[in-house]
């Protein structure tokens, strides 16, 4: 965990350049969105202003934590062979990853999430948490998102195994992602049996979760089923990126890769 | 110009090396088309909570989504990659580039052409047909030209940011990122009325930037409406006039950043 | 000399150099917080020139400013100071036309497209230079017999040896049958076979078309062949012009002919063209510095002895170069005295 942490702290001038992204980003967004509440008459899909502006600030700040982009370093070791010398170590390397992935959103805390956030906040203001649990339930909700993106990451990536170009699959992953998860507007905006289509997948739970716990949109009883079905898929893409994993490896093995 | 025919030669290699790989092509032509999309559904979610947006309904920022993202496609596909720049410097292939009788940004950009963007070209191009039609406009001669001038103005703009960007690349190498975000960033704002931002940022983006040229002003043009934020009423058939001193300030920026690789010995 | 002073004084130079610079800044951290600023004089004001049809060879060793001075010539580099015309043109101010105008060899960078066959790389360079189909043909057929390079025309570039892609970057170069022709140390990391194949084509191709050529090398067989003239810089300065000869000559460092013959001969004092060193075996083996042209030398002992077996040991450039400081500096030392 440590050496991730360490070697995304080398890039800091590249963390600052992706801050300053993060913010021009957040400030467009959260321009359109204020546009909506006036036009709605302050409130929006159930948020006001403020909460808005949230919204769009943590979530323009957790999108490097929880890493909403497309993601290459497990493709890279399955097609370099890399793999192998994972597979060589004593714990089991979707273990080992998550503990990497993890230092590497630990280390993105500093800078991109706090960047933007400061930024954005003093611009355009954010909400006063009304109750003392919504921030220990915004960082466990935050902190599983990262597992639950890791999972689905993951799982992802692990096609490298079977096709030899994955790049089309990334790209329709961060797609879908990025729509599902609530990045690009709230899950609540879209129309009703799209949001039940979306919680039928993991993505809200890796943004859209942690930032409704931000803006309070839901009571606490609310939120803790929230957070189980977080552990839910976090649990569930982790079982099965292990399975998908063993029967790869198997195939490399038999392949003599 | 002879010269034309020799980039056109000088596109075709650029291109016969991109082609090899037609699978993932096709691919990438569909993922771009489909990142379009994206940028689609979040215009149809705010629009599904709310009637309309500093002014403007569901269709009418449409019209200023498919012209802008015509735009952008296109300069993304001629010139999307002249912050690639950097990437020659670093291989050691720019060098060859000044040893030729061309021009420098005319050899990138046949070079670098980025196919895969005429998915999103074709589409952006096919939703702004579809939207003028159905908006039913109020058709003038002058209006007529607007039309056929926009999405143009909006490529030369785009274009001009993407040049900037690759001559500035020649100064600060370190500066893609930060050129990125504000181009990018540019692409993505002039998809929406420019009203939304505060007055500050909503005049940079006009008269810095020209962002709000390549998309909205050319729309309140078409549409005959006003600007609710207070901007002149000839100013949006000004478009095009942005476009040309946007192209005359990034060549400057570019030519100026080339001198200073040719200066400081790369 | 074969043409006197002033008729070249009329004739335009095809590369003046005058008193050419070019610094570089170098920055470098020392500690936390300062940083300290050197001066490099990769070239520190130099002057020559090179006439129309001449062959100049450009001779120093590694970092001498050789390749800075090729890059102030082509444009690609501004000079920090002096002044430099190659075919009557600023190269930075007239890139292009002088693009038009010369060609250019880089031992260390290639002008071929990358992912394409050869072919095709000469196919765009001859419409980037505007060549009528036929004249392209004919050049690159030309090339094609002399420099054997049609086995591999339809392959791409990189996927050819270093050898097979030199020839095909001087055939680029020459595609447009250019003024001047500049290589840049050519024969870098070449084999014995290639090396001679290019030297041997670049002294047809001079002898039939009159391109002027200036060529850099560390590399001194490779001006044996070629150049009328030499050049030597070290640390950015001329620290020599003249012939080859009298170069070695100058810089009293001798390119020794050692021969072996088939029987014991009598000690080969007076071949013309060299000087004996010394004698081995009883005179089965024996080392004779060249004071003239090796191939004479030859001929000459061949004729006077049967010759079984025979080796040339060229000076290395950086002794070269380090006897004509010394001897410039003794030079020196004794006019002050």
């Amino acid at each position: 965990m440590r050496a991730g942490f360490r070697r995304y702290a080398i890039y800091r001038r590249a963390t600052l350049a992706g801050a300053f992204t993060n913010t021009v980003f957040g400030v467009i967004r959260v321009s359109i969105f204020f546009a909506a509440a006036d036009a709605a008459g302050g409130s929006v899909a159930g948020y006001d202003r403020a909460a808005l502006s949230t919204y769009t600030w943590v979530g323009q700040g957790l999108i490097a934590v929880v890493w909403l982009f497309a993601w290459t370093s497990v493709t890279l070791r399955v097609r370099s062979g890399d793999v192998a010398i994972d597979l060589g170590r004593p714990v089991h390397p979707i273990a080992a990853w998550l503990a990497e992935d993890i230092g590497r959103a630990g280390q993105a805390c500093l800078i991109r999430f706090i960047g933007p956030l400061l930024v954005g906040g003093l611009l355009y203001g954010l909400q006063v948490p009304t109750r003392w649990t919504t921030l220990p339930l915004f960082l466990l909700s935050a902190a599983l998102a990262v597992v639950v993106s890791f999972g689905g990451r993951v799982l992802v990536s692990l096609i490298a195994f079977w096709l030899v170009d994955v790049r089309g699959v990334l790209t329709l992953y961060v797609l879908t992602s990025n729509v599902l998860c609530g990045l690009l507007v709230p899950v609540h905006f879209l129309p009703g049996w799209a949001q039940a289509f979306a919680y039928a997948t993991p993505f809200p739970s890796m943004l859209q979760v942690p930032l409704d716990m931000a803006t309070e949109r839901y009571g606490d009883a609310e939120s803790v089923a929230l957070l189980a079905m977080q552990v839910g898929w976090a649990a569930v893409l982790l079982a099965v990126a292990v399975r998908v994993f063993d029967r790869g490896t198997r195939k490399l093995v038999l392949q003599g890769g | 110009m002879a010269d034309t025919r020799v980039y056109a030669a000088l596109l075709r290699a650029g291109m016969a090396g991109q082609a090899t790989y037609r699978a993932s092509f096709a691919v990438e032509l569909v993922g771009t088309a489909m990142g379009m999309g994206l940028d689609f559904v979040e215009i149809f979610a705010v629009f599904h909570q709310v009637p309309s947006i500093a002014g403007l309904s569901f269709v009418e920022v449409v019209l200023v989504f498919a012209i802008a993202s015509t735009g952008f496609a296109t300069a993304d596909l001629l010139v999307g990659q002249s912050d690639a720049v950097i990437r020659h410097v670093r291989d050691g292939t720019f060098d060859v580039v000044l040893l030729r009788p061309l021009s420098v940004l005319g050899q990138l950009a046949a070079a670098d052409v980025q196919l895969r963007r005429l998915g999103r070209v074709s589409v952006s191009l096919l939703l702004l047909v579809v939207v003028l039609v159905q908006l039913d406009l109020d058709w003038t001669p002058a209006r007529a030209a607007m039309a056929v001038l926009a999405p143009i103005a909006a490529t030369v703009v785009f274009g001009a940011l993407f040049v900037a960007a690759g001559g500035i690349a020649f100064w600060v190498v370190d500066a893609t990122e930060v050129t990125s975000a504000l181009t990018y960033g540019s692409a993505y704002l002039a998809q929406w009325p420019t009203g939304v931002l505060t007055p500050v940022l909503a005049r940079f983006f006009t008269f810095v930037i020209p962002a709000a040229f390549t998309g909205y002003l050319p729309a309140l043009a078409l549409l005959g409406k006003p600007d609710p934020t207070g901007l002149p009423d000839w100013l949006p058939w000004a478009s095009p006039l942005a476009a040309v001193a946007a192209a005359v300030a990034a060549w400057l920026v570019w030519r100026s950043g080339v001198r200073h690789y040719v200066g400081a010995g790369g | 000399m074969s043409e006197p002073g002033n008729t070249r004084r009329e004739q335009e130079m095809t590369v003046e150099i005058e008193d050419l610079s070019r610094h570089f800044v170098v920055r470098r951290s020392v500690g936390r917080l300062r940083r300290e600023k050197r001066v490099v004089r990769a070239v520190d004001g130099i002057s020559f020139t090179v006439g129309k049809g001449e062959c100049v060879g450009y001779i120093g060793a590694n970092g001498a400013g050789k390749s800075t001075t090729i890059k102030m010539l082509t444009g690609i580099l501004v000079p920090t100071s002096g002044r430099v015309r190659v075919c009557g043109l600023e190269p930075v101010r007239q890139r292009r036309e002088l693009a038009r105008r010369i060609g250019v060899v880089f031992g260390q960078r290639s002008q071929l497209w990358w992912d394409l066959p050869l072919a095709e790389s000469f196919r765009l360079l001859a419409a980037i230079h505007r060549l009528p189909a036929e004249r392209a043909a004919a050049r690159l057929e030309r090339c094609v017999e002399l420099l054997d390079i049609g086995p591999f025309l339809d392959t791409p570039v990189r996927q050819l040896s270093l050898g097979q892609r030199m020839r095909g970057e001087v055939t680029a170069a020459l595609l447009h049958s250019p003024e001047l022709l500049l290589l840049d140390e050519p024969t870098v990391g070449l084999d014995i076979v290639s090396k001679e194949a290019l030297r041997a084509f670049l002294a047809a191709e001079r002898a039939e078309t009159g391109t002027t050529i200036l060529l850099t090398t560390h590399d001194l067989p490779d001006i044996e062949r070629l150049s009328d003239r030499v050049v030597v810089v070290d640390g950015g300065r001329v620290v020599h012009t003249g012939t080859l000869s009298g170069l070695a000559a100058e810089a009293g460092v001798d390119r020794v002919l050692t021969v072996e013959l088939t029987a014991p001969a009598e000690p080969l004092g007076d071949v013309p063209g060299t000087r004996l060193l010394s004698v081995e075996a009883g005179g089965l083996r024996q080392h004779l510095a060249l004071t003239g042209s090796a191939a004479a030398a030859v001929a000459a002992v061949s004729a006077r002895t049967e010759l079984r077996d025979l080796t040339i040991a060229e000076p290395d450039i950086e002794d070269v170069v380090a006897r004509l400081y010394r001897r410039a500096a003794a030079t020196r030392s004794s006019t002050v005295d």
